[in-house]
């Protein structure tokens, strides 16, 4: 488990990107529970902590792909992220990192 | 290799060469139709079709595909009464996303869905310029056997519309996009409609509503223009395109200050600083002591101008006084896509005034106002809503009309598409009758005196890392944590 940040760091319904052990990633809060995933959409660099999240999912802000916040899997087309768990300690949100996941040739 | 034209009301589809070892051509001058079939060695190589298109989809994949064809004349006409579903799996139908046709008879027939728009939010297919819109809705109505006749949803979860939700924020007094959701569920399940709500719960509620940042497109929470590599664009305001010596001065030192890549001069007549940090942000607004230019929101962006009558020779009314007084005017509203807008001194009509959301152009004796053109993926003439007689006139009605487009469009809905959907002519009764018109630009006012500048939001800030994401320092000025595309990405 990485320490990510504080519960109050990541405001409601929103994410935030953060680099955990050389790898950067999106920690999601919303209005249900906390996620994080790969920070980046694998079509073309999307900062997917700048998305637009709702109760289980993350809609990257470049060209709209859509992300399950719970496993990754990509909702409208393409490659999906790595999804990572996440587990909130009184007011400190910590992340265990999934591993690092292999991409097609 | 096929280029899609629409210039004032002509249409026109080119593909391929346009000479070959055999023409078939079919003209009717007087209907304005020309139509031809370039052959070489037996293969279509090309075809051009002009004021009458039909079949442009089936031709152009022949011309891809190089099809063999005995018989051009016949081929032509049978493409004209071919339609976008008889056309192979491997076309291509949409152009912007790279989406063939097999693909979105397969999103119906193995991926479940069962209207246009559901097919369009998995195959991304329309969703860039919009132009093959047509063309998607008929092949899926081809592979669904039938279209049912399936409301604009603002919400297509919920299946809710627009009129629905407005009728219920207004019964129940809902104050947020939070509130709307407990009551109707909309905007939880896919979130794609979150910033639709948002506006409306703006709009609605007068600009009196609660804010809740999180249900706004990035754009609208750091109040900047997100670029391709997670950067982002400022335009600080500049009323009518006008500018000073000691603006110039502040936007050229902050570019220097914060090493910004790309100063750009942009078509709405405003400077564009490009490649700017997120963290960034407040301190840059800070030093340029202007107000924000929008020109990352749906709402009033710009109106461009020309001199007018201050130095042009030719100018016949003050397009500078009447631009600068719209923005004034107008800066600061939300709107259901962007509006640009452009104000002309003479019919020569330099500021393009007659291809945007909302244009004015002095003619002998008064002022022309038009809505509704389009200079982008489409190109349309707006249409005149009114020609009156003086500056204050030109200025309410267009003022009018943009508060009845705030109204009355979907959200993402332009002018453009606005415009035809509802009719030009009940837009100008209700635009132009007395009470109705009296009406509008009161709810307008009272919008207009909740607006503040989102750029005051770098001493006020909604929340500390409103600017900053979590290997910075709350307050900025941390390390860049840029992204950009993962390597081998095609573009």
């Amino acid at each position: 488990m990485n320490y990510a940040c504080l519960v109050d760091d990541v405001p409601l319904g929103e994410g935030r990107a953060i680099t955990l052990a050389g790898r950067q990633i999106a920690i999601f809060r919303s209005s249900t529970a906390w996620y994080a995933l790969d920070a980046i959409c694998p079509h073309l660099g999307g900062p997917l902590a700048d998305g637009i999240v709702c109760d289980r999912a993350v809609i990257c802000p470049l060209h709209e792909r859509r992300f399950d916040l719970a496993t990754g899997e990509a909702l409208s087309v393409g490659e999906g992220v790595a999804a990572h768990a996440v587990e909130v300690r009184g007011d400190r949100v910590y992340v265990a990192l999934a591993e690092p996941q292999r991409r097609a040739a | 290799m096929s280029a899609t034209l629409k210039v004032a009301g002509i249409d026109l589809v080119c593909a391929g060469e346009a000479v070959g070892d055999h023409e078939a051509v079919v003209t009717d001058a007087s209907s304005g139709v020309y139509r031809k079939l370039t052959v070489r060695d037996g293969r279509i190589i090309g075809a051009v079709l002009l004021g009458d298109t039909r079949g442009s989809e089936a031709l152009v994949a022949a011309v891809r595909a190089g099809d063999l064809v005995d018989d051009p004349l016949k081929a032509l006409s049978d493409a004209s009464l071919a339609g976008p579903a008889d056309l192979p799996d491997s076309a291509q139908i949409c152009d912007c996303n790279g989406v063939c046709k097999g693909v979105l008879m397969a999103a119906v027939t193995d991926g479940g869905c069962a209207t246009p728009r559901e097919v369009m939010a998995v195959t991304r297919a329309g969703t860039g310029c919009g132009s093959c819109r047509p063309a998607v809705i008929e092949i899926v109505a081809a592979a669904a056997g039938g279209l049912s006749d399936e409301p604009a949803y603002l919400c297509p979860c919920r299946k809710q519309t627009r009129e629905q939700l407005a009728a219920r924020i207004r019964e129940d007094g809902l104050q947020s996009v939070s509130e709307v959701a407990a009551a109707c569920a909309t905007g939880r399940e896919c979130g794609v409609c979150k910033p639709a709500l948002a506006y409306l719960v703006s709009e609605v509620c007068a600009n009196l509503h609660q804010e809740e940042r999180d249900a706004r497109f990035i754009n609208d929470r750091v109040h900047a223009n997100i670029q391709r590599d997670g950067t982002f664009s400022v335009v600080p305001r500049m009323y009518g395109g006008v500018t000073t010596p000691d603006e110039l001065r502040r936007i050229a030192d902050v570019a220097d200050r914060y090493e910004v890549p790309l100063v750009k001069v942009t078509g709405g007549q405003r400077l564009d600083l490009l490649g700017v940090r997120k963290q960034d942000l407040p301190d840059i607004w800070r030093e340029l002591g202007m107000p924000s230019g929008h020109a990352y929101a749906k709402a009033v962006r710009t109106v461009k101008t020309c001199v007018g009558t201050d130095f042009c020779r030719f100018g016949l009314g003050d397009a500078i006084g009447l631009g600068i007084e719209m923005e004034k005017l107008w800066e600061g509203l939300h709107t259901p896509h962007k509006v640009k807008s452009g104000v002309s001194g003479c019919p020569r009509n330099c500021a393009e005034a007659t291809v945007k959301d909302i244009g004015c152009v002095a003619v002998e004796g008064g002022w022309q106002v038009r809505a509704g053109g389009a200079a982008g993926g489409n190109v349309r003439e707006a249409d005149i809503i009114a020609t009156v007689q003086t500056r204050a006139e030109a200025l309410r009605v267009a003022t009018t009309f943009l508060q009845y487009y705030r109204e009355n469009a979907e959200y993402k809905e332009r002018t453009y598409d606005f415009i035809p959907r509802i009719g030009l002519e009940t837009v100008r009764e209700i635009v132009l009758g007395e009470q109705t018109g009296a009406a509008l630009r009161e709810r307008l006012r009272i919008a207009k005196a909740a607006v503040r500048d989102p750029w005051l939001e770098r001493d006020d800030p909604y929340h500390p890392r409103q600017f900053s994401d979590l290997d910075e320092p709350e307050e900025g000025a941390g390390e860049p944590a840029l992204v950009g595309p993962p390597a081998g990405a095609e573009l």
